[in-house]
């Protein structure tokens, strides 16, 4: 074999190598941004803290930051709030990982079968039309106060942004890779698992980021429509008794039951799609 | 100059002792045209009549003008799609699907982004259930003779694009294919890398015996690589001109380029190709069937 190695021209040419300075000057600005979003927080919370007293809000509008906070040491101690931050968050994952499930599944098959598409197609857009939270008081009906109705529109409004990221990304799959594994004689399953599966993962992981928020709004319009655990549950009780600052308390914690889902994706989707070309998010 | 004026290239007595790896007799290709459904009712005839044949380790290009129908010929070659008449054998065997005879290199890469350039150079071999140690051992050979060794646990985005068509070059031969199907693989590269691209091909298609049927547009890399060149006519496309390069150096496609009579082959197939005319003549004249 006579092919030398010596290409000035060729090789080695795209290879990037970041100098030392870029760095630095990536991580002096990184480090702003941080202290920025930083002080953007304690601005809010002051302007929080105080700002409504000096216009004159009554605070049954809305209560001073410290009084939120008071009321979450009150309620961790009396409201069982623990308790029912971590069943509603329990009920978040469950529904989530049903819907994420379910949602790929039926992207992949529809992508796959065309027919089952044709078929399938204006019910599924009557059903991802519907708005899925009106679904709730039916499954409390059928199920009663149980988990179940909860977990289920969680997982209803978690599958359909999953199942239309699936299904177009496998129909947007390049049909000269399909050939190429084609001309290596690959069978339909090997298509499959090696081209439009991997193919459909950046798709795949923007769906689990929408589904990721979705799935929190289902769970608590679940327990907000019936039971008696769970923060939609403490949500409509605060609401009962007027309880301002109790109800800001469950909302953070809702919030922070998103996030943690949402930064769990996001994790995952750095380690499944390492390969990618993108720039750091966080 | 060396200009063979065939009457009909397909049929004549094969005169040469070489056996064929690659024949197209008599071949026509036609598919729906594309659009609303009246125009889907007409039918497009790509290729006509197209009779070719490759002999074992014979470069030979075609060229001619575009949608002439020379990628659809690859197709056909390759398995992916069926000739309408006629038939395409591969080393004596009808082609009735993918084989592993062949294999085809494109101008896109087709590297799948997912994967390291090893496994990409891995995946016919990963596709056809061989063992990870012996695809890994082809692999690092290839990764090694087109000096990407130091890459082969980089992904696609990360290298440049000659780097890249050299791994593809790499995953077309880990497969060990007797005809390789190339349509215009260089053709987005830049000048430079294009030349020491195709001296890599130049010298592996020797190494290796390997046969290949070479599309591509640019003339002078045509006369620098092949045996043979065809030229193809409008569409419907056939083949209106066959043109022996007997150079030497098929291997050294830089000294070629130098040889006195290289100009003389891309002029005359600038001439065929009606490049000089005036733009309302650049239809190619149809030979009477």
């Amino acid at each position: 074999m006579s092919v030398s190695s010596s290409d000035l021209t060729d090789t080695g040419a795209g290879v990037s190598t970041s100098g030392g300075w870029a760095e630095r000057l990536w991580a002096t600005f990184t480090s702003l941004k941080v202290a920025g979003s930083l002080g953007l927080a304690v601005l809010i919370l002051a302007g929080w803290e105080w700002l409504p007293g000096l216009l004159g809000i009554p605070v049954f509008i809305i209560p001073p930051a410290s009084d939120v906070w008071a009321e979450f040491l009150w309620m961790i101690d009396r409201s069982a709030l623990l308790y029912h931050t971590f069943i509603t968050f329990m009920l978040v994952v469950v529904g989530f990982v049903i819907g994420c499930l379910l949602g790929a599944a039926g992207g992949y098959l529809l992508g796959i079968s065309r027919n089952a598409e044709i078929v399938l197609s204006p019910y599924i857009l009557a059903l991802q039309i519907a708005p899925k939270v009106a679904f709730a008081p039916l499954f409390v009906l059928w199920f009663g106060y149980t988990f179940t109705p909860k977990i289920l529109v969680a997982v209803l409004i978690v599958f359909f942004p999953v199942l239309i990221n699936v299904l177009g990304a496998v129909r947007a799959v390049d049909q000269q890779q399909v050939d190429l594994a084609r001309s290596f004689k690959a069978n339909r399953l090997q298509i499959f698992s090696k081209i439009e599966l991997p193919a459909s993962m950046p798709a795949f992981f923007a769906g689990l980021r929408i589904g990721s928020t979705l799935a929190v709004i289902g769970v608590v319009v679940g327990e907000l429509v019936g039971g008696n655990t769970g923060l939609g549950y403490l949500l409509t009780f605060a609401q009962g008794q007027a309880n301002t600052p109790a109800v800001f308390v469950t909302i953070s914690l809702l919030t922070l039951i998103g996030i943690i889902v949402y930064l769990a994706v996001v994790v995952v989707e750095g380690r499944v799609l390492r390969y990618m070309n993108r720039r750091p998010e966080f | 100059m060396t200009v063979v004026q065939m009457a009909d290239s397909g049929d004549r007595p094969d005169t040469v002792a070489e056996p064929t790896r690659l024949t197209f007799e008599q071949v026509t290709k036609q598919f729906p045209q594309r659009g609303n459904r009246r125009q889907r009712k007409r039918m497009i005839t790509a290729v006509q009549d197209l009779s070719l044949i490759c002999h074992d380790q014979e470069v030979v290009t075609i060229i001619g003008p575009s949608g002439c129908g020379k990628s659809t010929l690859l197709n056909m070659a390759s398995g992916l799609d069926r000739p309408t008449k006629g038939r395409i054998t591969v080393d004596d065997e009808p082609v009735d699907g993918p084989n592993s005879h062949v294999a085809f290199m494109l101008q896109k890469d087709l590297l799948l982004p997912w994967r390291t350039i090893r496994e990409n150079v891995e995946f016919g071999q990963e596709i056809q259930g061989v063992s990870r140690a012996e695809r890994r051992a082809r692999a690092h050979e290839l990764l090694a003779q087109y000096r990407l060794d130091e890459f082969a646990d980089y992904y696609p985005h990360q290298i440049s694009g000659g780097m890249r068509q050299r791994a593809a070059l790499a995953r077309t031969l880990a497969n060990d294919p007797d005809v390789l199907l190339m349509d215009e693989p260089f053709s987005a590269l830049d000048a430079q890398t294009k030349m020491i691209l195709q001296r890599d091909l130049a010298q592996t298609l020797i190494a290796r015996q390997k046969t290949a049927l070479f599309i591509t547009h640019d003339l002078e890399e045509a006369v620098a690589l092949s045996d043979r060149v065809l030229v193809m006519s409008n569409r419907p496309g056939t083949i209106i001109e066959e043109i022996i390069i007997d150079l030497p150096d098929r291997d050294e496609p830089f000294a070629r380029r130098q040889h006195p009579r290289m100009a003389g082959f891309t002029r005359r197939l600038m001439e065929l190709l009606h490049l000089g005319d005036a733009p309302e003549q650049t239809t190619a004249k149809q030979r009477p069937h």
